[in-house]
């Protein structure tokens, strides 16, 4: 089995599943750490115990979460030298400092105070398990912080130069770091763990009042994702507009790719909504779109010249089918985020914020949408990078370990087979866990502590057996 | 080559790896360990008490295999590059065994049916990323095959009498230090278990220690060399003979039931072996083809992480400690920690 693929192929499908797998739970646990410690502050602030009961009920769905993210990452880090060790060897020296400071300033931050997060409370006492909290929220973001300014680094490489080696190194730390377009992705992407799991806890709000619409505990998670939703949305769709402007100036064949513009348009180019783009042919068949639309947005004129992709050499092409669909996928996702952000705005101005089983159909709905939108959005920034690992300095085919196929390709299956048997497992736990409501005297992740130190009662003496005091 | 030691970014670099990997066995050590011994403890609630004794600190002791490999690719970016496709099929299989431990965690709490699913996920991850470690090292003592700056070899070199050797000793190794810990950290029938199965469990580490000591220097002449040659032998001696001292003590301490020292002693044998691995290594970072030197980032990409490390691996260890702190004290059924 094997013999006849092309290992660069399936170490390519090996990140990308990889990858992809690893990315769902930082999008969740960035977003539902920064929420937790919202809810303990509000807790410790107003002594109102449905605070304390929804951070129990999340802290649990949290555990599992993390606890994914964590054995998924820890394979990340290795997959670069396993499968992409040309790719290592040389970017080693710029990359390897960035990914060693997101260990010591984020990792071990979280990994640190995880326990106490999740079984001190009543060992440490209140305060300084909201400052747990807080450390294991903060960590998530320094996280992002690192392996996006490397992950930006690859896109739109600064503050480099190139030894007798052929490896990168680095001229000026600052530059390397915060590189051109890595502000816009960090922005975009907090926004969009943020948002992603605002329409989880949105989700599962409007799940329990659809049965029950007087229960405080969806009430208040409901009304907060909501918000979340309102005001967060447009902000991403603001923060991604600027994102793709500065893309264009950095990587234009990826911006290209998106838009569909095989050929250039020298008297402002159409918005093409939607096509099937055909890479042979280098044409979009039965494109629908709008003239002039595309300067506009990028360019804020109408009749602002646009290159096509007749102006880069052909094997320089992304595969634009590909990098098309994904963007419009997550645009599109990112408009229905709108429209139930302004449909929640409106009930609640009307009054109905909590009956409206419309705006409760709607957001049950848009519970998974925002995993949807970050793998579009990351399909998008990867595929469109290609064909190079290092924009414009590094190709893909250069920078894969030398592996035979059967090897690459035995690891893929494995870990396909490991990863839908594991990873399934936790969705189902986590859902199982969604579909009780948040109740009175809600339990921590083993049973009892938070909700004892809460002055509830204590937990049934079914668990006691596991419990910790 | 002698065992001089010149201080440069590369040798103080080389030290933080070998830290970070040495801190690395210490702390996941027990906790695979303790994974392992779970088919031993048929009993939910002994179960229950020994997986409660890790659940808040495994994630950090995992953090360390994370700074070890990421500290290689920043620091060593070529022998992560000639090391990782080398050993790639102990590699892939130690982290599918990590993400099975690593979920076992938290989802065995979640289903009554399948708990023993992840009972059994938990210790067979735990034995497999073990197994996969142990190999993995013994791959690389016995040498890679390299032409230019790449791994040169087949996908099933590393698979040799002498890495599945290592491999069953980190196996038996680190079970030893699951059971001192569960000595430690536990009172009743379960810690009776566990200092019997600890005097085992030493015997088979001391014999496993025995034949990878025996056969590594004959792997190649230069590790023989090092060991036995005048006046290396002067440097080489004192490790095997403070081996001994220590298996005394440890004796000693699981005879008299001195609930603590049992680990701390089985740490430092672990020290000892750690350190006979180093010398037989020195200098290099991939045995007989590369140096420390030869594979050293640039210098301003090591100081740069220096500074890094300075200042956050001393901050890192206060809370990692305040953590354990947190946690202290014995583990069990009735009332959790107390
Ligand atoms: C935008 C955020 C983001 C992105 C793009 C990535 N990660 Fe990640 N990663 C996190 C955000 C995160 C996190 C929020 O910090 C996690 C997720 C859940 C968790 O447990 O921590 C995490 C966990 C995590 C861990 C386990 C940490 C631990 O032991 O606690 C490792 C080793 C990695 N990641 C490594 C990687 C690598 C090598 C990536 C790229 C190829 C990567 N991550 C992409
Ligand atoms: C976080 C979400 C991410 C997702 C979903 C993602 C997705 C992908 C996908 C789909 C590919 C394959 C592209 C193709 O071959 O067409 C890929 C490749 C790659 N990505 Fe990412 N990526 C992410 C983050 C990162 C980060 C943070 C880094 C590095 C710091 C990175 C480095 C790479 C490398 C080295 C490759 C392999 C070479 C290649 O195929 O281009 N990725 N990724
Ligand atoms: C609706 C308006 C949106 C626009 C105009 C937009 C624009 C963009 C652009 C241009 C990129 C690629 C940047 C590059 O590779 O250089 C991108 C990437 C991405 N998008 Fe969006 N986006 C939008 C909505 C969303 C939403 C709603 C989400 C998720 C909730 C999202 C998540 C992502 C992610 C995770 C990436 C990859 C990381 C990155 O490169 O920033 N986007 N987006």
């Amino acid at each position: 089995m094997f013999e006849n693929f092309d290992a660069v192929v399936l170490a390519r499908a090996q990140f990308a599943f990889t990858m992809s797998f690893h990315i769902i739970f930082p999008a969740f646990s960035i977003g539902l750490a920064s929420y937790l410690a919202v809810l303990e502050a509000l807790w410790l602030w107003t002594k109102r115990e449905v605070y304390i009961n929804l951070f129990n009920y999340w802290l649990k769905i949290f555990a599992i979460a993390f606890g994914m993210g964590v054995v998924s990452g820890i394979v990340m880090s290795y997959q670069f030298g396993t499968n992409w060790s040309a790719f290592s060897d040389k970017t080693g020296p710029v990359l390897g400092p960035l990914m060693a400071y997101e260990v010591l300033t984020a990792f071990f931050l979280e990994a640190g105070f995880l326990g106490v997060m999740l079984f001190g409370l009543e060992r440490v006492g209140h305060k300084l398990h909201f400052v747990a909290t807080l450390m294991v929220a903060i960590g998530t973001l320094i996280s992002a912080f690192w392996i996006l300014s490397a992950n930006s680094w690859m896109q739109t490489p600064a503050g480099y130069a190139i030894n007798a080696d052929g490896q990168f190194v680095a001229t000026d730390w600052l530059k390397l770091i915060f590189n051109p377009s890595f502000p816009y992705r960090l922005v975009h992407m907090v926004l969009a763990a943020y948002l992603t799991t605002a329409l989880v806890v949105g989700a599962v709000g409007a799940f329990h009042l659809m049965r029950d619409s007087h229960k405080s505990g969806p009430r208040v998670m409901f009304s907060m994702a909501m918000w979340m939703a309102t005001i967060v949305a447009p902000l991403q769709i603001f923060a991604g507009d600027q994102h793709g402007i500065n893309t264009l100036e950095h990587q234009p064949a990826k911006v290209m790719a998106m838009e569909g513009h095989y050929q250039s348009h020298p008297e402002g180019a159409p918005l093409i909504l939607f096509g099937l783009p055909d890479q042979d042919a280098a044409v979009v068949r039965y494109a629908l779109q709008i003239p002039k639309l595309s300067s506009l947005i990028l360019k804020h004129a109408l009749d602002a010249p646009l290159a096509g992709l007749d102006t880069v050499p052909r094997e320089n092409w992304p595969p634009v089918p590909v990098t098309f669909w994904s963007f419009r996928i997550m645009v599109g996702i990112g408009f229905l985020m709108l429209g139930l952000g302004l449909f929640s705005l409106w009930t609640r101005w009307r009054g109905t914020l909590f009956s409206s089983r419309l705006l409760h159909g709607y957001a049950l709905v848009m519970g998974p949408a925002g995993f949807v939108a970050v793998l579009a959005g990351w399909v998008t920034t990867e595929t469109g990078r290609q064909p190079f690992t290092v924009f414009g300095l590094l190709r893909t085919t250069d920078s894969v370990s030398p592996l035979a196929a059967p090897a690459v390709g035995s690891s893929l299956i494995a870990f396909i087979i490991v990863y839908f048997a594991v990873f399934i497992a936790g969705a189902v736990y986590i859902l199982r866990l969604m579909k009780q409501p948040p109740h009175h005297g809600e339990q921590g992740p083993r049973g009892d502590t938070p909700a004892r130190a809460a002055g509830i009662t204590p937990a049934p003496a079914a668990i006691a057996s596991r419990r910790f005091n | 080559m002698g065992l001089g030691v010149d201080v440069d970014l590369a040798t103080v670099w080389a030290f933080i790896i070998a830290f970070a990997v040495f801190v690395y066995v210490v702390m996941d050590g027990f906790d695979l360990g303790l994974g392992m011994l779970f088919p031993l403890f048929p009993k939910k609630a002994d179960r229950d008490v020994m997986m409660n004794s890790v659940a808040p600190v495994w994630d950090g002791n995992e953090t360390w295999l994370v700074l070890g490999g990421g500290g290689l690719f920043a620091a060593f970016p070529l022998a992560y590059a000639v090391l990782m496709p080398a050993l790639y099929t102990p590699m892939i299989i130690m982290l599918l065994g990590l993400v099975f431990r690593g979920v076992a965690f938290e989802f065995r709490w979640r289903t009554q049916r399948e708990r023993n699913r992840w009972d059994i996920a938990f210790a067979g991850g735990s034995l497999l990323a073990t197994f996969a470690q142990g190999v993995a090292l013994g791959a690389m003592l016995q040498g890679v095959h390299v032409e230019g700056r790449a791994y040169a070899g087949g996908w099933w070199d590393w698979l040799t009498p002498f890495s599945i050797l290592t491999g069953l000793a980190l196996v038996t190794g680190y079970s030893l230090l699951g059971a001192t810990w569960l000595v430690m950290k536990t009172e009743g029938e379960l810690r009776d278990e566990a200092y019997r199965l600890s005097w085992w469990l030493l015997i088979a580490m001391l014999i496993a220690i025995g034949a990878v000591s025996i056969a590594t220097p004959f792997l190649n002449f230069e590790y023989a060399q090092r060991w036995f040659a005048w006046p290396n032998v002067l440097a080489t001696a004192p490790v095997p003979i403070a081996v001994a001292g220590v298996t005394v003590l440890l004796l000693r301490a699981l005879a008299n039931r001195q609930d603590y020292r049992p680990f701390f002693l089985s740490l430092t044998l672990f020290a000892l072996a750690y350190a006979g691995l180093g010398i037989s290594m020195w200098p290099y970072i991939v045995p007989r083809s590369i140096t420390i030197w030869q594979a050293a980032a640039p210098e301003n990409s090591q100081i740069f992480m220096l500074v890094g490390v300075a200042i956050l691996v001393p901050i890192i260890l206060i809370y990692t400690a305040w953590a354990y702190w947190v946690f202290r004290g014995k583990v069990n059924a009735e009332s959790g920690y107390h």
